[in-house]
């Protein structure tokens, strides 16, 4: 493995790889029911007052 | 026997560092071994005198573990007023040379002091604190390790006496951000790992099905953080008992592996790890959830996927090939969004109680950190534009740039979840003063505007002065003319981090004051609401 051939692999399959995971990531963000999930979760801080001494 | 483990490894390891000092390749190394031992001895001797014989109480494995987060509290406080107060006496030596006390005591020794300082030191400590509270509350679990949380806190209080005293010995691998030499980045490998487990493994034990995105930003951090530092330190030591080592890399790729950290230790110790504080401790202070709790997701991967190429724009019209300097450059472009989507998330969470920010100077403040936080994410990617960089590179601007984000970001969204933090941590009803709060938020932003403002006019004007030329192409300044403008600028300069330092003291002796369980007796702001009157 020397520099060239892992400069070409970062530049295509790498780039692909990172690229995909990123749009995937963030279609998954708008998948159905994610709105409900979400509004959930963002509750989690607010939630805890009543175990805090 | 509580301390017993503790006390017969520190007493091993006094022996060793004792040892280490006298077989010492250097000097420098001899002098460090012998701050180590006198460290450790005098923690031996205070665990010896604090160890009790009674049986230990067994702990309550479903209460929050937040020993180590009031003493992070404390050590945050103390290490901001240190890091900042040194940071006053650099801007005091470039304006008047003779405080240069030599050898110690000069700029060259003093600036990693005050860089160090506030960065690893303050908003290290701020992070580790913070993280560990807001871990246990979004997981609702108490920490996993037992004290391994208290090997975390007081190891990285070790590691950050060591690179302290180090630097004043003259012992500096040289690295931006990462002067500390081989031995005590091993330390900090050791600590960070042990933070890294104490963290992971509460979030693996947690008692809430979904990690809440605070914790995703830490965890960023904090794995990242451990990745830059493991290749950026890379380096062959001259003797193991000596404090000279040499890095893996020559030439440009060193500057380049040196800048992928440097930029990245302020994208994820400096910019991850505090939007995990600013996605807590805002809703908690406003007491509503985020604004959008899927535009925080998307923040996160954006910025994580988007900042680590952004290093080479430190490198610009450097031996650093073009594509990389154009790469580093478009990314920094790029990185405008994640910063923005993340202010709007943190300043939106407010909509529907903006009436807070009249009555709450703590939510004023986190409003204006967030504000900086948008301004200096602004500011950076247009200094990465090549054209732009010309002009701003190697200048004060530059300078201006990194403490209006450090000062007005990092600092005040630090020092707005220590306020949060600190009624609770110790069972108080309120803070000693909230318009300390309030005096403390307007004399650290008028300070940072003072300091932005004035490196903006010295850093502009030095980059028009070095590149200043007549019709026959000659230079038309000489460099120490440059720097002799610079002059009132410089104390202008000082007079703002003064004002800064003067808000952080102010709030040391506000949340000292709090811990103590006093409370000032003063007029609520906002005003107290009007009695009712009978109707006529």
């Amino acid at each position: 493995m020397d520099y060239h051939t892992m400069r070409t692999f970062a530049d295509s399959w790498g780039l692909l790889a990172m690229l995909v995971f990123f749009i995937s990531a963030s279609a998954f963000v708008f998948r159905p029911g994610s709105r409900d999930a979400s509004a959930e979760a963002a509750l989690i801080p607010l939630k805890d007052d009543c175990d805090e001494r | 026997m509580r301390h017993a483990t503790s006390i017969v490894g520190l007493g091993v390891f006094s022996f060793l560092a004792i040892l280490a000092a006298a077989f010492a390749h250097d000097n420098a190394f001899a002098n460090h071994m012998w701050v180590l031992a006198i460290v450790l001895v005098i923690s031996v001797i205070v665990l010896l005198r604090r160890e009790n014989f009674q049986r230990v109480a067994p702990v309550d494995p479903s209460a929050y573990m937040d020993g180590p987060v009031r003493y992070g509290v404390i050590a945050t406080m103390f290490w901001a007023v240190v890091g900042l107060l040194v940071g006053v006496v650099v801007a005091l030596q470039l304006t008047y040379p003779a405080l240069n006390i030599e050898p110690w005591f000069n700029f060259g020794r003093m600036r990693p002091l005050h860089t160090s300082g506030v960065i690893f030191a303050f908003c290290g400590n701020a992070l580790i604190c913070t993280s560990l509270y807001v871990v246990q509350r979004t997981s609702r679990a108490r920490l996993f390790g037992g004290d391994l949380a208290w090997f975390v806190f007081w190891g990285y209080q070790l590691f950050i006496v060591m690179a302290a005293t180090g630097y004043l010995l003259g012992i500096s691998e040289s690295r931006e951000y990462a002067e500390p030499e081989w031995y005590v980045d091993i330390w900090l490998t050791i600590v960070w790992v042990a933070y890294l487990v104490v963290f992971l493994g509460t979030i693996v034990k947690r008692k809430e099905p979904h990690i809440y995105v605070a914790n995703w930003f830490y965890l960023a951090f904090i794995v990242t953080v451990a990745m830059l530092h493991l290749v950026n330190n890379l380096s062959m030591p001259v003797s193991f008992l000596g404090s000279k080592s040499y890095s893996a890399f020559s030439g440009v790729q060193d500057a380049l592996t040196q800048w992928w950290y440097g930029h990245n230790a302020v994208g994820f110790f400096l910019t991850a790890g505090f939007l995990g504080m600013m996605y807590y401790f805002v809703p908690k202070q406003a007491n509503r959830p985020v604004y959008s709790y899927r535009l925080s997701i998307i923040h996160f991967w954006a910025l994580i996927f988007l900042y680590i190429w952004a290093g080479p724009h430190h490198l610009h019209f450097t031996a650093l090939p073009d594509w990389a300097q154009t790469l580093g450059m478009v990314f920094s472009i790029m990185l405008w969004m994640p910063s923005w989507g993340g202010m709007i998330n943190g300043l939106m969470t407010l909509s529907g109680a903006w009436d807070k920010l009249r009555t709450d100077p703590i939510i004023r403040m986190m409003v204006a950190a967030i504000a900086f936080y948008g301004m200096s994410t602004f500011e950076g990617p247009m200094m990465s534009i090549k054209t732009v960089n010309s002009l701003s590179h190697y200048t004060d601007w530059t300078i201006g740039h990194v403490h209006s984000g450090a000062l007005g970001w990092n600092g005040l969204i630090a020092f707005a979840a220590l306020y949060y933090m600190v009624p609770k941590l110790w069972a108080r009803e309120r803070l000693y003063s909230m318009r300390m709060v309030s005096w403390h938020l307007w004399l650290a932003t008028l300070g940072i505007v003072v300091y932005a403002a004035v490196m903006w006019v010295s850093g502009i004007q030095q980059g028009l002065m070095w590149r200043e030329h007549d019709e026959q192409g000659f230079l038309v300044y000489s460099f120490v003319e440059s720097v002799a403008a610079l002059h009132p600028y410089y104390l202008i300069r000082s007079l703002g981090g003064a004002l800064f330092l003067s808000g952080a003291l102010l709030m040391a002796f506000n949340i000292t004051m709090t811990i103590l369980g006093y409370q000032r007796d003063e007029a609520p702001i906002g005003g107290a609401l009007p009695a009712p009157q009978p109707a006529e």
